[in-house]
């Protein structure tokens, strides 16, 4: 034993590494101006050609030229109302539905059951159906992006309910809180982180259905819009209403991180 | 308020959890329930509490509760049972809110037992922000805000860390002290139950029965730790409970 004290000393090498991926706001915006910048010079050197790929500044035009005509707004407000009125339908039947299953036996086994058999339909194999029901106009397109965000909503709903404390529940009817109390007062606020993540699956399911609608049948609308620009090959144009969906889509996702901030600040 | 538990027994599918359980818990009482994990302690809990059925035997409450009762049988919970999204005022106030009580007199139990827990500087922060002791007080405060009758507390010291354990048993027996209030005591540690009790009442498992029924007439604010009279008597608890916890600690679950 004495002489592991004069021993060559090694120090304790360090394992714990990686495996804790962080955050970095400047390298998320660092890769869209590289990613941009790599384009345009794509573009300028002529080894992106111009017919496949229009350049960045082409797109930029394209969506200039689209705000000051006015059209984008047009677009953009049937597109946004679209999808405004069908998330939130979908949204309050799904929120209905799940609560129910998840809190009485009599609608769980049957609920369930219908939900797992229709989920998997993709929602826009039904659009011709409810065009035959609803006309070609807003509620058949209201109905596609209600459909497609409802079933989510009820599974992440239910399974939100499930997973809310029981010891909580329990708690409360302990102090002989009302029916009504519990669900308003531990229930709901309980089951909220998982609707609200829900929420960002449906809302992405939502732009998806919207565009698919707006292609099948649409005067307006920016699905309309890339439609109509792919028709003409007018690239350019197409690509600046890719853009504005994504815009959309982000500005979706950032309501909703508002939302979270708001609503789970107790976290 | 006097509760009597007659007659029951109960079953979970065939697994005979309690077996003709004979108690009576007497006014400004503390009754301990102590015995090894499995012999049916927070069962029998549940069943006196009203949260559930027993399969045989009823349990039942007479004489007058407390002015200002709203809840006469209340819970302390061992995981604190704490909303998460409410402040340490807000976790209080949902015991009140379904009550016909003004805003003003709300208030005022809140204010009332956040000072006698402790918590008056605590009364904004959230679950989240608290040790384990001051949740606990936390859930102390929401069932003395309730005015109960009778306390049920099952293990309500037993998620916490020894020393926190020391200081919030010295409060409770200090609190059993000063209103007289009548408990129902469930732990594991006859150190808990000699210190708070009256009287110690231990079960046997398989199925869960009364063993022997052990009283301790020392006042509660003159036991003190390290007191032999007190020691003795854990010593005689120990004794009694002994082959007990050695049979429960070889059983292997069952499985399935
Ligand atoms: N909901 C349940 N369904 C089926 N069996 C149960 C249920 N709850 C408890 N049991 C069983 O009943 C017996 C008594 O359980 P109980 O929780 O009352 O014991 P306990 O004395 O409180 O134990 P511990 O000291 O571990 O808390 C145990 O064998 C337990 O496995
Ligand atoms: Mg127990």
């Amino acid at each position: 034993m004495s002489d592991d004290r004069t021993a060559v000393k090694n120090p304790v090498r360090l394992r714990a590494i990686g495996f804790n991926p962080r955050a970095n706001p400047y390298a998320a915006w660092g890769s869209f101006i590289v990613l941009v910048i790599l384009w345009q010079i794509g573009s300028s050197t002529g080894f992106i050609s111009e017919l496949a790929m229009p350049s960045p500044v082409a797109v930029g035009k394209a969506l200039w030229q689209l705000i000051v005509s006015g059209e984008l707004w047009v677009h953009l407000a049937a597109s946004a109302q679209r999808l405004a009125v069908g998330w939130v339908l979908g949204t309050v039947a799904g929120l209905t539905v799940g609560f129910l299953i998840g809190m009485f036996s009599w609608a769980r086994s049957p609920g369930v059951a219908l939900v797992s058999a229709l989920f998997p339909i993709p929602k826009i194999a039904l659009l011709p159906l409810f065009i035959i029901w609803f006309g070609i106009g807003e509620p058949s397109k209201f109905a596609t992006i209600g459909f497609g965000v409802f079933f989510p909503t009820v599974i992440n709903t239910f399974s939100g309910v499930d997973n809310v404390a029981r010891n909580l529940i329990r708690m409360g009817q302990s102090f002989d809180l009302s029916t009504w109390s519990i669900v308003r007062k531990i229930i709901l606020p309980g089951a909220l982180p998982t609707i609200l993540s829900g929420f960002r699956i449906s809302s992405s399911i939502a732009i998806i259905l919207l565009v698919a609608a707006e292609m099948i049948g649409a005067q307006y609308g920016i699905g309309a819009l890339i439609l109509s620009a792919g028709n003409l090959y007018q690239t350019d144009q197409l690509i600046a209403g890719v853009v504005v969906l994504s815009l959309l889509g982000l500005s979706v996702s950032w309501l909703l991180g508002r939302l979270d901030k708001w609503l789970l600040s107790w976290r | 308020m006097r509760l009597e538990i007659s007659g029951v027994s109960h079953r979970y599918d065939q697994m005979e959890a309690l077996r003709d359980i004979d108690l009576t818990i007497e006014p400004g009482e503390i009754v301990a329930l102590i015995g090894p994990s499995g012999c049916g302690k927070s069962t029998l809990l549940s069943i006196i509490g009203g949260m559930l059925q027993p399969s045989e035997g009823q349990v039942s409450a007479s004489g007058a509760v407390p002015e200002g009762c709203l809840n006469p049988l209340t819970y302390v919970f061992q995981d604190f049972a704490l909303l998460p999204w409410r402040t340490v005022a807000g976790n209080i106030s949902l015991v009140l809110e379904d009550h016909k009580l003004s805003k003003v007199e709300r208030a005022a139990r809140i204010d009332e037992v956040l000072a006698q827990t402790g918590l008056s500087d605590f009364r904004n922060a959230y679950p989240k922000q608290l040790s384990g002791g001051m949740k606990q007080r936390v859930g102390i405060a929401r069932a003395l805000a309730v005015r109960p009758a009778v306390l049920l507390m099952d293990e309500p010291l037993s998620a916490l860390d020894a020393q926190t354990r020391i200081l919030l048993l010295d409060e409770f027996s200090a609190l059993f002290a000063r209103t007289g209030m009548t408990a129902v005591y469930v732990t594991h540690n006859l150190n808990e139950a000699v210190r708070l009790a009256h009287r110690v009442v231990a079960l046997r498992r398989r199925p869960g029965t009364i063993k022997e029924i052990h009283t301790i007439d020392v006042p509660i604010d003159q036991r003190h730790e390290g007191d032999p009279q007190i020691a003795a008597h854990e010593a005689a608890l120990w004794e009694l409970i002994r082959d007990e916890a050695i049979a429960a600690d070889k059983e292997l679950e069952h499985v399935g």
